[in-house]
Parts: structure tokens; sequence; C-alpha cells
């Protein structure tokens, strides 16, 4: 049975690391569904928000897999929406000419989605939060068309003061 | 001091303790060979890299220290993977240095350009591609510090050439920079008193023992803790030598063709307390029906061990040594009367008798190994091949000598005792060492008797001739109407190769001769040939087909009439 676990790791910003992440993943059979790769306050160390679909079997290995890689600092895997926010950041161009703008525009507003571009036949709509709500604003537009939608992938952060200090070196995980 | 690319090498290779190195020049290592050749270091040239591969890989295993080999770019790159990928699933730390082309030309096709740190990426550790001299000292520091420490494993340093010319300011680093890596070491105490209360509790224990014990050098632990409650130590394959396989509570090796009585040890005991190993599936065989009675504890440095074939009932993540050396005073000194008289009751049909048997007259191959660990006292460093001839040595030579069983296990790379007993030999010019090979493995890297040669290493080699790929042949027998697809195999006339090379060899068919033979190998200084050819369709026995549970083996009298 197949499931899909989002996970954050921490890794130093050298050459080959995301090939490294990649390899890994390719060959213990998981498959990435998205992958948000990006500088963090610290110098030097990366973050990457990734979700990720496995055997429910292997689903406890993925962290401790990736933080046996030499550069991956930290790996946190425990994520349940209670414990931490998800946020996912799109652009969804939609036809929209002269008649049917305002309608969209009011659509994107419910949604707290800004109208980044208009051309003659298009609005571009960025809209960010849960990977629900976006789903569901694609949905909505479908009817007028969507021509193109380009999604990072949800980040993730747990709540309040826990620091992500998850899978420590020694595999145990550490206080959240 | 200002040194070039090459000398930070040479210079962190002698400062990393490292005698001797495997390796084969060309154009991306001229210099760092131009280099090397100044230094104390001896370099073994091997005929083909692969050898180099597996020889550190050999040294490696016999030593606990990190084997070094070097290869140029490209096709000699290419060449080291397959022993590479031999290290990597045996743990086994090993440091690859490959040249590679300029950095100006990197990623252009260049000739002989390859992406070696790529191709490795699975199969390494971790690996490097130095694009910047400066980088390079503390790029072998952390190389050797990775290679060796936790679970070990082959670290790759690809060195363009360019790099190997570049000139840098050199201070070799005490100290290591790695946020990313803290291997654990200290079980967490708590567990190591939940594991000692199971222990104590349980009624019919039961140790298996892997690798992790011998790469964490825990043979007298092992030994401690078995003789406090008198518990049986069961082996993997690379366990073998754990624990002194003539000792009273030694079972032998469990698993695919591991021996009835350890076998049904683990189908029978109630705790089961696996030490650095790694389930297997030649170990496990059907998942669902392995240890059905028994509480599991797992052992391991390696936390992503835990639980990925097999989940523990009680898991302590940690080095084996250390986690012992906690756990045995907190174990009740006992004799476990019942279980263990029942066990070595079971142990006394141990060997086959049949596999000592002579067929029509001719010589079996159990009964070669047999001789070998006469003469050898049980105390040789055995180097075996893959195939039926691995299981026939892992089976009937009683391995005494700590570190005595060096064989691919993970990987099962034919081709790999001959170059893999030359590092041993480099590492211990004194020892006894015997290659236990296949006709089939012997033929794929044959070509290393050149360097055994050039080297003056005395390995004794001991060709196991079944006129077949005999493991293959002997699946093809069980499960495929014995159509032998292509498992037929020729040898050339190992006696006229043998003296080509300058070797002292001689054939061996009549049982009658076996003694002679290994003896008066043993009495010549330097390397020797035996071809002894063995009963052509004998078979490994007894056998859990694959994917079978282990309770169900293949014996010989369901197979053969009359035995
Ligand atoms: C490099 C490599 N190629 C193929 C195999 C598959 N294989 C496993 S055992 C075996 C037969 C080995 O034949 P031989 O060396 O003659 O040993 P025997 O089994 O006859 O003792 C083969 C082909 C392998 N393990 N390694
Ligand atoms: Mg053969």
């Amino acid at each position: 049975m197949k499931t899909t676990k989002t996970i954050i790791a921490w890794m130093e910003d050298k050459p080959g690391v995301l090939a490294r992440v990649a390899s890994m993943i390719r060959r213990r059979n998981y498959n990435v569904v998205s992958l948000a790769v990006a500088p963090t306050e610290t110098p030097a160390i990366s973050r990457m928000t990734a979700v990720l679909e496995c055997d429910a079997s292997q689903e406890k290995l993925v962290g401790l897999q990736l933080r046996k890689l030499v550069n991956v600092t930290n790996v946190v895997t425990d994520l349940t929406p209670d414990k931490a926010i998800f946020r996912e950041l799109a652009l969804i161009k939609v036809n929209a000419d002269a008649s049917k703008r305002s309608e969209v525009i009011h659509l994107a507003e419910v949604f707290r989605g800004q109208v980044v571009d208009v051309g003659p036949q298009t609005l571009t709509i960025e809209a960010t939060g849960t990977q629900d709500k976006i789903d569901s604003l694609i949905e909505l537009l479908k009817p007028f068309g969507v021509r193109e939608v380009a999604r990072t992938g949800p980040v993730a952060m747990l709540r309040g003061t826990a620091n992500g200090r998850g899978i420590s070196g020694n595999g145990r995980k550490a206080e959240q | 001091m200002k040194l070039t690319g090459a000398q930070i090498v040479c210079e962190a290779l002698v400062r990393e303790g490292v005698d001797v190195v495997f390796g084969y020049p060309g154009g991306a290592v001229i210099k760092l060979y131009d280099t090397l050749i100044d230094y104390p270091i001896h370099h073994v040239l091997v005929r083909h890299e692969q050898a180099a591969a597996h020889a550190a890989d050999g040294y490696a295993r016999a030593t606990g220290k990190v084997g070094v080999c070097i290869a140029t770019s490209g096709p000699g790159a290419t060449n080291l993977v397959t022993g590479i990928a031999t290290a990597y699933m045996d743990s086994s730390p090993i440091v690859a240095i490959t040249g590679q082309v300029p950095t100006n030309l990197l990623g252009r096709d260049a000739f002989q350009e390859v992406d070696i740190t790529g191709i490795t990426m699975p199969i390494t550790k971790h690996s490097y591609l130095v694009t910047d001299v400066r980088e390079l000292p503390h790029i072998m520091k952390e190389a050797f510090y990775i290679a060796r420490s936790g679970r070990p494993g082959p670290v790759l340093i690809d060195i363009p050439k360019d790099v190997q010319a570049a000139e840098t300011e050199f201070d070799y680093p005490d100290e290591i920079e790695l946020p990313g890596y803290e291997p654990p070491l200290e079980g967490d105490p708590q567990l190591i008193q939940r594991m000692a209360d199971m222990i104590n509790a349980a009624e019919r224990p039961l140790i298996l023992a892997g690798h992790g014990v011998i790469l964490s050098e825990a043979e007298e632990e092992l030994l401690a803790l078995a003789e406090r409650g008198n518990f049986p130590v069961a082996t993997t394959l690379l366990g073998i030598s754990a624990i002194p396989e003539t000792h009273r509570l030694a079972l032998g090796m469990v698993g695919m063709h591991g021996w009835k009585h350890a076998n049904q040890a683990i189908q029978r005991c109630d705790l089961l307390i696996v030490l650095g190993a790694r389930f297997s599936d030649r170990v496990t065989g059907k998942i669902s029906t392995f240890a059905p009675d028994a509480k599991i504890i797992h052992v391991d440095i390696d936390p992503a061990e835990i639980g990925k074939n097999v989940e523990p009932d009680l898991a302590v993540v940690g080095d084996v040594k250390r986690v012992l050396r906690a756990l045995i005073p907190l174990v009740q000194p006992r004799l476990c009367v019942e279980w263990i008289t029942d066990l070595l009751r079971s142990k006394q049909q141990y060997q086959d008798p049949q596999a000592f048997q002579p067929k029509n007259g001719r010589l079996t191959s159990p009964m070669v190994i047999r001789e070998i660990w006469r003469a050898t006292g049980g105390q040789a460093i055995m180097v075996s091949d893959v195939g039926q001839n691995q299981m026939w040595e892992a089976q009937y030579y009683f391995h005494d000598r700590r570190r005595g069983l060096i064989t691919s296990g993970g990987l099962g790379t034919m081709g790999f005792a001959v170059p893999a007993a030359m590092g041993v030999q480099a590492a211990y010019p004194d020892a006894t060492v015997w290659a236990t090979v296949g006709d089939g493995g012997f033929q794929m890297t044959i070509q290393e008797l050149a360097t055994i040669v050039q080297e003056k290493y005395p390995i004794k080699i001991a060709i196991l001739n079944n006129g077949y790929l005999g493991m293959v042949r002997q699946w093809q027998q069980f499960f495929f109407e014995r159509r032998y697809a292509f498992t037929p195999i020729s040898s050339p006339d190992y006696l006229k190769l043998a003296e080509a090379y300058g070797i002292p060899a001689k054939r061996v068919s009549d049982p009658a001769d076996l003694r002679s033979s290994v003896e008066e190998a043993m009495r010549i200084p330097g390397p020797v040939v035996l071809e002894f050819l063995v009963e052509r369709e004998d078979n490994v026995y007894p056998m859990v087909p694959a994917g079978a549970s282990i309770s169900e083996m293949i014996e010989r009298h369901m197979v053969e009439e009359g035995a």
C-alpha cells in the first residue's frame, strides 16, 4: 500500500547534495510528489520540504535514510496539521477576456489570491495556502479555462517554538 | 609550505597510516603517480582496476583499516564500480581515488571523462569531486573518517588533473567539521536495561551475530555475553569468525544454506538477539515465518536498518561493542540447560556425512575444504569466492581466527576472492591466506595471477572445478527441470596457465591425493595453484528455496536416492 509523507530536511548547501537526495529516493523506490528547496536563515544550509510517496511499510525509514546522507544535517518527519503549517504558492493562468474578467477577479479575491498579470485574453492569479485550498481554487477556475498552473509544492514549518531538531545523528527522535 | 594537489593526497595517505595502495595508472592520474613514487607507500599494480577495489576491500576487511585504491578517469574509474559496490553492500571501509579530466573540461565530454561521482552515488557512503585544491586537505581527512566511522563504507574522491597539479598551502586538519554526520555510538542505557531484562526473562535465547560484531571488534564481548548466559551463537555469512567456530556455543551459519540446527534454533528460540546484522533475505527467508516464537532485539549502528526488513520488539541503536559492554553486567549468569543441550545434540549432526563421501570415486568440494581446514588448523585467513564453493567453504571450514573469512556477501561478486586475497596478504605478509574459488569465478579475475607473482604473495589458490557455474546449475536442477542453460563452463589447462605465470600448480582428482597435495602446497613458500576436479553435479545442502520459510529446507536425502 502506498502512502504520502511530508518531510523537512536541512542540508549543507554544497554541489551535488540534491542529486544525492534524489538518488537515495530513487534507489529506495520512493516517488517524489513535490520538492521545495531554498536557502535558510543559517548561512550555507538549505531547507527542503518534500512530499514523497512510498510503501506504507517504509514510511518510518524515509527520514532515517535521508539522515544517513553525510550532507543532510537534520530531518523532521512528524508533520501533522496540528503540529505544522503547510503553505504552497501557485500561479494560475486563466482564460478571461473582458466579459469574464470581473468574475475571475472576484473568485480570486474569495481565496485571497492576487492578480499578478493581466493580458487581453488572460489573467494570472497568485494564490497561496494549503494544498487543498489551491486545489479548490483551480477546480473553480476550470470552467473559465485554466491554461497553465505553476505550483511550488508545499513548504512546511513546525508550529510554535518547536525548532525542528528532529532526527539527530544517532537516529533517535529528539525533543520537538 | 606549498604543496601540489598530488602531494597533498600522498601526505594525507601517509598521515592516515596508509602503507599500501592498489591501483592502475593513466593519463588523469599521471601527476599523482609521479608524486606517489617518492612517498613511503607501496603501490601494487593490479591487472584490472576491479581487482584494485577488491584488494583494498580485502585489506580493509582483514585489518579494520581503510583500504585504498586508485584509478584513472573514464574506463579506469568505471572498472572500479563492481568493487566499490561490493564494499558498499558489505560495509567495508575503502577510499577510492580517481583521476578526472581538468576542471575546465568538466561536463564537455572530454576524452575519458565519466561522471564517476554520479555513477557511484548509490554505492558510496559519500563522495567528492574536488574542484579546488584548497579543499583537498580536509576532503582527504573527511574521506578517511567517513569511510571507517559509524557504519563503514566506501568513499570516492574524484580529482581533476589540474587540481592534482595546482599548489596550495598544506595544513592537514586535526578536526573534522561535518555538521550532518555524527554516528551513534553509545546505546541508550534505558534500552540496554530493557534488553537485559528481556534476555534474563527468556527461556530459549539465541544470539545471531552479523558483520557488525566484527566491524566493531566486539568479538570478546560477544564471547563474554554468550558464555555468561550459556547462549548459543549463530552467525550470518559475514558474521562468520565473530565467534571461533569450534567454540562449544557456536552453531554456525544460518540462512539459505545455513545449517539445519542453526535455522531450527531461529525457528524455536523465544528471544532472538541480533547483533550487527541486517536481516537480509538470504538470512530470513520468508519474513512472515521467520523466528515465529521469538521476541526480537536488534542492535545496530545504523538507525535506518531498524525495521527495514524485520520489525524488532526492541531496538538499540549503537556500536555493538559499546552496547555489549554496557549490557553484559546486567545479564544474569545462567546455564539455559535444556535449550542448549537440545541444540548441541542437533549440532552433532552438523555435518552432512554424505558430503564427505567420494562420489563415483571422485572428490567432493566439502572434502577439499575440510582438508584445508585440517591442514591449517582453522587458523588460515580464508578468502572465498561466490557460488557453491562459497557455501561449502562457509559450511566446512571452521574459522577460528578473528576476521578469518573474507567473502562477498551482500553483492555476491564472482571474481572477488583472488584480488581480495591479495589485499589480505598485503596486510599480513606472513599469514596463511587461502583463496577458494570456483572455475567460473576464477576465470573472472584470473589476470591477477600476474600481480600475485609480481608481488610475491604466497597465496594458496584452491580451484574447485566442477565444470559448471555450479550454483546456477543447482537452481536449474531444482527449479528448472535440469535444463542446464549455459551453465556448463570450460576451463583452460590451469597447470599450463600457472606455469606460464611461473606459479607451481597441481591437479588433484583422486581423493587419495588430497591430503598430500594440500600439505605440499603449504610447504611451498610462494603462491600455489591447486586445481581440484570435484564431483560435477554435487549440490549444497541444506537449501531454503528463495522466498520459502527457513523451516522448509531441501535436504540431500530428499533429492538423492540412497543418501
Ligand atoms: C559477477 C557475477 N556474475 C554472475 C553471478 C551469478 N552467479 C552466482 S553463483 C554463479 C556460479 C558460480 O560458478 P563457479 O564460480 O564455477 O562456482 P560454483 O558455483 O561452481 O562453485 C553465478 C554465475 C555472480 N554472482 N556474480
Ligand atoms: Mg564451478
